[in-house]
This record gives C-alpha cells, structure tokens and sequence, in this order.
C-alpha cells in the first residue's frame, strides 16, 4: 500500500474509522479459515493427528474442522508416502477440491518419495502430479514444523494479489484446476509424471536436463 | 484377473443389493485401506478387503542393504509402535547369529516395550470411539498420555516416534538415572488415566450398544485364521508370546494374561483396558529390579555383521499380535531373504466373516476393533 | 518347546502316516537350529493334515508363509578327459586333457511355512514346499484349505514371486495392482527407469551431462 494511503489509514483508525483493502480483506478471511481434507497416509499423518489435538491444537489457525469430504476442503495434507497404486486416488481427490485450493507436502516421502525412494510402488514425489504450495522436509517432521508449513501457507495466501498477471489461479479464466489422472500400466504409472506441472517449478533441476 | 464383485448372484425379491466402495480415502479406514462391501439392504452379504495403497517394498529395500540398515525401516512398519519393530528385529538378528543381550539391556527394552503398548493400546480406544462418533474428545485424553510418553522416548532416543533405538546385542544409547526418574514419575499417572478413562466410558450406552454381540469371533476360526495378539484372547484362547516363549527377561515378571468370553467388539475393547494394567505392574516390577552394568554386547560387529549361512525366525508380542521376523542369511552382509510376519494383516484374514450379517455400520466397528496400522499390513 | 520331538522323529511320523509322502530333513548352519522339513508337492496337503491333526503335535496355528526365490545357478568342475591330440610331429596320439564342464542347476522358487502349536505351546516346526522351476511351472499345492492364516499370505507370496498355490480359493495380486505384469521381489527384477531428477542414469557410474 502507497505511504499516502497508509498515513491517510492511520488517521481514520485514530478517529475510530476503520479502513483495508478489498485484496486485505479478503485474503485475511481465506487466510484464517482453511479446513483441511482429513488425507493421512502413513506415519506423517500421527504427527498430523498429534497436531491437532489438545498439546499443539491447529485450531487455533484457523483449521477448525477437518473435512471427510474433498468438496469441503480447502487444503489437502498429502502426509506420508504416495505409492503408485495409491496416486491416481490423490490426483483425483485433488480434482475434486473447489478453487482455491493448496497442497502441503508433508514429509520427506510426499516431497520426493524419502527413505522408500528406491521402491517399485513408491511415487517419488507428490509433485510429479499435482501442484504443491508448501513442502516439509522430515521423518516425520514435529507438529510445531506442521504449524510452521501451516502459518507459511498463510503467509502465502496473504501476498496473493487480486488483480495483474500474478493473481492466484483460481481468479484467471483458463488455467487449469484439474490435472489428469494417470493409469495403472503393466510396470508403473502411465504416464509417469505430468510435464506440465513437474518442469513448471521454478528452479526445478529438470529444467536443465530438458 | 478382475475384480469379480459386479457379476450378481440372482437373490430373488430380496430388497436391494448395493456395492459400496469404502476407502481407500474414508475417515474411518484407519489408513489407506479399502473394503469392497456388497450390500442387501443394509446387511453385509459379502466384504473384500483391498490393500497395497501403502506398500512400500520395505522387504526388498531390507535385502538390499546391510542387517544394520534395516532398523530404521522396521521403526515405520507399525509407525505407533516403533519400539517394539525394533525389538521383533533385532530379536530375529540374535537367534540368527547367536548373540547375547546384557541384563541391563533387557530390563530397559521392556521398560520402553511395555511404554509403547501402553500408548497404542490407549490411541487405540480413542480411535475406536472416534469411529463410533464420539468425536474426538477420548482420542484427545488417549493422545494426551501418549504424549507424555513421546517425550520419555524423545530424550531417551532422540525422536518421538521412530526411535531407531535397540541394536542387535543391545541397545543404542544408555538410559540416564534422571530418565529413569522421570520414569518412576509418570508411572502412578498412568492408573489414575485408566480409572478416569473407564469412569468416562463404563456405562456409556452407546458403546454398549454398538460393540456388545458386534464382530464375533469364534475360538475355532481364530485359531485357524492365525489371528494373534488382544483379538485371539478376547475369543477365549489363552496364547500370549510373552507367555509362551518366554524372550527377553519377561519370565521374571508377575503379570496375568486377561481373556475374553465371547469375542465381540466389546470383549477387544475391555483387552485392551485389562492389558494397559497390567503393563503397568510390568513396568513398576521392571523400575524396582533393573541393574546396572552394560547395554551392548561388546562382541557384536555391528557395521558388516556377517552372520553364518541359515535361518532364523524370531517373534515378539507386540501390541497388535505377534510380530515376526523371518532371516534367511546366505554368509554375506545383506540378508538373503527378509520376510515380516505382520500382525494386522493376518487377523484381517477373516473381517468378512466377523462382519456377515451385519448392518455396514457395524463394519466400521468391527474394522476399529482389530487394530489395523498400514504401514504394517502393506510394508 | 520342550513337548516337541526332534525334527527326524516328525519326518519319520510323516512318512508312517502319510503313505507316499517324500519328506527331507533341510539342515538349518545358523545358531537357531530351527530345521525345517521339505515336503513333497503331490503329498504336502495331506501332510500338512496330518501334523495338524495329529494327538501329540497339534500344529493348529501356521503362523508365517515367506515365499523365497532361488535363482539358477551353475557348478563348474574340472574333469579328465582322454582326447585325441595331433602331436607337433604330425603323429596322433591320446593323451588326457583337463576341460572345464559347466552343469547348470535350475533354481527353483519356495515356500516356507513355519508352524506352532495354540493347543500345546510349542514350535516352531518349519515346513518348505519347492516348485519344479522358476519359468513355467511354477505351481504348488495350497495349504489355505488346511490353515485359514495361509489365505492372505499365500496371495502375497503369488503377487510378489509367482508362485501359484493350486487350490487356493481366491488367488489374485493383494499388494500391487491387477493389471501389474511383473514378480518384483523376485532377484533377478529390474524396475522401471521413471527416476526423472536423477542426473545419473539409476545404476551407473556419473557421467558428465553437457
């Protein structure tokens, strides 16, 4: 916000006149009300469940209830080791969240398929598919480096503009909010990753070998 | 092959039949487990478990790397109960190369063994509730304790949940006096949880309701079915490892083997009440008696453990059932074959005939009563 | 433990009482001692009746079905053999020459039962039943109809080794997908080259990318 503006904002609160942005308000709503779907997979979902309870409580940030159902959920916790049987279930339970949605990648497996990365069944990483917003590294990680992912992707939610060519996905007519859902083949996934979402990072080392 | 539950079997003018596809996404499924559920009405009339959306080939990795490097992936087979993964292992290990464990070391396993059953056993109920709708607030008392002892086992091992802590001959570290304290401290919290817990859950009718004559086991189909663990004794038979085999130094403990009359829903759940008290008086006759000296055989290479070609096969109870683990060494440092005998997954072998006849509410009931963890029915 | 009779005796009860049956003692080098006895395939079902009917041994409860794959191996030995030899003078003559005879051993793949006792409290008594070959005949006799416990285990040991467990009631995969054509934990396996980020190709030494 320009200096102007925000001096002008000071004296109105001084006089009880309280005044924000449209882009403000609203992503301070979005921001404070993220439900998650409830998605554990493996062990990062105990830590997940750990997190939510009395001891470290995630409710307070906003995540009230966890959603059984994908088309109520804001967020989707991919918390243990996507295995390629299981992945075609991610993607499509991604595909049936509504805009907006994010995606945190908790744990060393959902990031890039961990410990079990050698595996004939192991996904080596969640991104290959679907888009993620925030990643935690960890084995599993603590519930406070959950409540830290949780309150980046707030961080991140808040920096969203809602005009230009960097407004969030869902405010541009045209992108994409579902993403294909790969197939059983005889020795793996087909295909075995989506181009269109693993090469798109920023830095992604895949880049370069292309 | 396909899946061969559409083809329908003509019943003729008997209501409805519905085939429902419970998981592998379901708040209920303990995990990525799925049931293929054919429904008449709302009774069962036929149940497929599906599973595999967790399998992680942990066996192959094991065979690829050194007996050492096992360990840290036994931690993630029954990710609530690492300590006792680790135990099951290293067990195995021993008879396989015929090593040693001092007295201090084994006092200090069972200390930390009968813990983690303490704690599952409590997460347990508190999921078991939460799947019949009490949402929450017993998982919130069961994690509450489950907490405190995470935090014995993180200053005792450096993580709260995969400990990677008992080596073959011993264990990693040693336990401190002040952890043994700390220790003898949570010990006569543990009681007054039970009798809160039991005070909470008693009389509530609705447990009543839902879990007495629910899920019934027979004597003869456990036995058969190679069911283990809480889910055997709540049918009658009286076979706990600890008592049969006698490993470690359990033969020194004065403990009662609880078991159950009609192996239903309710009799798993009072096991499991029964069982976390008698943990305790483990845990108190094991705090008096424990010794001091050393906790690692001096022996045992451990980096390059070459053991003599053969077999072994050695089982613990763990808090699920019996949890073994089958070696096959051919002289090198990897093992030959490394096989987990996991516990969930054999006493899921016969969930469809504990739920036939049944409303599909009472699956869930029945699904929360036999224990289930993935990471150790897929591995 | 103590009520069970040593590993000979329970061959020779065995062989008395299932005519026909060819039963072998496998000695077992580890400190263990755990012997075990392999079964023959046209008689092992009724063998595995008969321990667990039998008054004494009771063998109620199997408690493990691993499946093992032995991979074809070859025995080189040298042997003497008379060879005709033209002499540097032009002259035949016989003499005995040392050639290198190479027999190959077909493996085979396995399954291992280990058996206890719920009624007596002993065990364990380890059974192995062994397919003809590793290529097409893969087949033994199922013990699910004898042992309730076998049922899962003996699909595993199908979906990971290809082992078929011939009146078995329900053989399909349990773990991988059904339309997954390979045997993965099979030795001689190699999985599927799908590790897009690696900069090495999966296996080999690093070579300079340009």
């Amino acid at each position: 916000m320009a200096d102007g503006l925000k001096e002008l904002k000071i004296e109105l609160s001084k006089n009880g006149i309280f005044t924000t942005t449209l882009e403000e308000l609203y992503n301070w709503g979005r921001k404070n009300s993220v439900w998650p779907l409830t998605f554990g997979l493996a062990c990062c979902a105990i830590e997940m469940i750990a997190t939510t309870m009395a001891r470290y409580d995630l409710a307070r940030f906003g995540a009230e209830v966890f959603r059984p159902s994908p088309r109520q959920a804001d967020l989707i916790i991919v918390s243990g080791t996507v295995t390629k049987k299981m992945a075609p279930q991610v993607v499509r339970l991604y595909n049936q969240m509504p805009e907006p949605k994010y995606v945190i990648a908790m744990g060393a497996c959902a990031i890039s398929g961990g410990p079990f990365r050698d595996g004939y069944n192991v996904l080596k990483g969640i991104d290959r598919y679907i888009p993620v917003d925030v990643h935690i590294p960890g084995c599993p990680p603590r519930p406070e480096a959950l409540i830290h992912a949780f309150m980046t992707l707030q961080k991140k939610i808040d920096e969203q503009a809602l005009t230009g060519p960097d407004r969030p996905r869902h405010l541009q007519a045209g992108q994409p909010s579902e993403y294909p859902v790969p197939a059983f083949g005889e020795h793996g996934l087909e295909p075995a990753d989506n181009r269109d979402v693993f090469a798109a990072a920023e830095g992604n080392p895949l880049k370069v070998l292309q | 092959m396909s899946n061969d539950l559409l083809e329908v079997d003509p019943i003729a003018g008997q209501g409805e039949i519905m085939e429902v596809s419970m998981g592998p996404h379901h708040p209920s499924t303990h995990g990525v487990f799925r049931m293929d559920v054919r429904l008449e009405g709302e009774k069962v009339v036929r149940l497929k478990p599906v599973f595999g959306y967790l399998h992680r080939n942990h066996e192959k990795i094991a065979e690829h790397g050194a007996y050492l490097a096992a360990i840290p992936y036994t931690d993630r087979l029954d990710y609530l109960c690492s300590m006792t993964n680790n135990w099951g292992y290293c067990l195995a290990v021993e008879k396989l190369a015929g090593i040693t464990v001092p007295e201090r070391a084994e006092y200090i396993r069972v200390i930390v063994a009968e813990l983690t059953r303490f704690q599952n056993h409590a997460g347990l109920v508190g999921f078991l509730l939460q799947d019949m709708g009490a949402s929450g607030t017993p998982l919130m008392y069961a994690f509450r304790e489950r907490e405190k002892v995470l935090d014995l086992f993180e200053s005792l091992s450096g993580a709260r949940m995969m400990c990677n802590y008992m080596r073959f001959g011993g264990l990693r570290v040693d336990a401190t006096a002040a952890w043994l304290d700390e220790v003898r401290r949570l010990l006569p919290a543990l009681p007054r949880f039970l009798d809160e817990f039991e005070n909470l859950l008693r009389a509530n009718e609705i447990l009543m309701a839902r879990t007495q004559g629910t899920g019934r086991l027979s004597r003869e189909l456990a036995v058969s079915a190679g069911v283990t663990g809480p889910m055997l004794r709540a049918s009658g038979v009286n076979y706990d490892v600890r008592k049969v085999d006698k490993y470690g130094i359990y033969d020194r403990f004065d403990f009662r083997v609880p078991l159950g009359d009609h192996g239903d829903v309710y009799d798993r759940y009072m096991m499991r009440i029964l069982e976390m008290r008698e943990t305790v008086k483990i845990l108190e006759q094991a705090l008096r008696g424990i010794p001091e000296g050393p906790i690692m055989d001096p022996k045992v290479r451990l980096r390059g453990l070459r053991p003599k070609a053969g077999e072994a096969y050695g089982r613990i109870e763990s808090p699920k059932g019996e949890l073994g683990f089958f070696l096959i060494s051919d002289g090198t440092t990897n093992p030959y074959r490394y096989r987990v005998r996991p516990p969930s997954m054999i006493n899921l072998t016969i969930l469809e005939d504990m739920c036939l006849g049944q409303n599909i509410a009472d699956v869930v009931v029945t699904l929360g009563s036999v224990d289930i963890v993935l990471g150790e029915v897929d591995r | 433990m103590s009520t069970l009779p040593p590993v000979e005796d329970i061959k020779a009860q065995i062989e008395a009482g299932v005519p026909g049956a060819v039963v072998t003692v496998v000695q077992n080098g580890s400190p263990s001692a755990q012997h075990s006895l392999l079964l023959g395939r046209e008689h092992a079902r009724d063998a595995a009746l008969f321990l667990r009917d039998h008054a004494e041994l009771r063998l109620d409860f199997c408690s493990l079905v691993t499946g093992v794959d032995w991979l074809d191996t070859e025995t080189s030995e040298k042997v003497k053999v008379k060879k005709v030899v033209e002499g540097p003078d032009g002259t035949q003559q016989e003499t005995e020459v040392e050639e290198t005879r190479k027999t190959k051993i077909p493996g085979y793949l396995e399954a291992v039962y280990h058996l206890f006792s719920m009624e007596k409290k002993h065990g364990p008594v380890v059974i192995r039943v062994r397919t003809a070959n590793r290529a097409d005949y893969a087949h033994v006799p199922s013990l699910t109809p004898v042992w309730r416990s076998c049922e899962f285990q003996e699909r595993e040991a199908f979906d990971l080794y290809g082992i078929v467990f011939d009146g078995h009631p329900d053989l399909r995969r349990i773990l991988m997908w059904d339309g997954f054509a390979d045997f993965p934990m099979r030795k001689d396996y190699v999985p599927p080259d799908d590790d897009a980020l690696a900069t090495v190709p999966h296996g080999k030494s690093p070579e300079v990318q340009a």
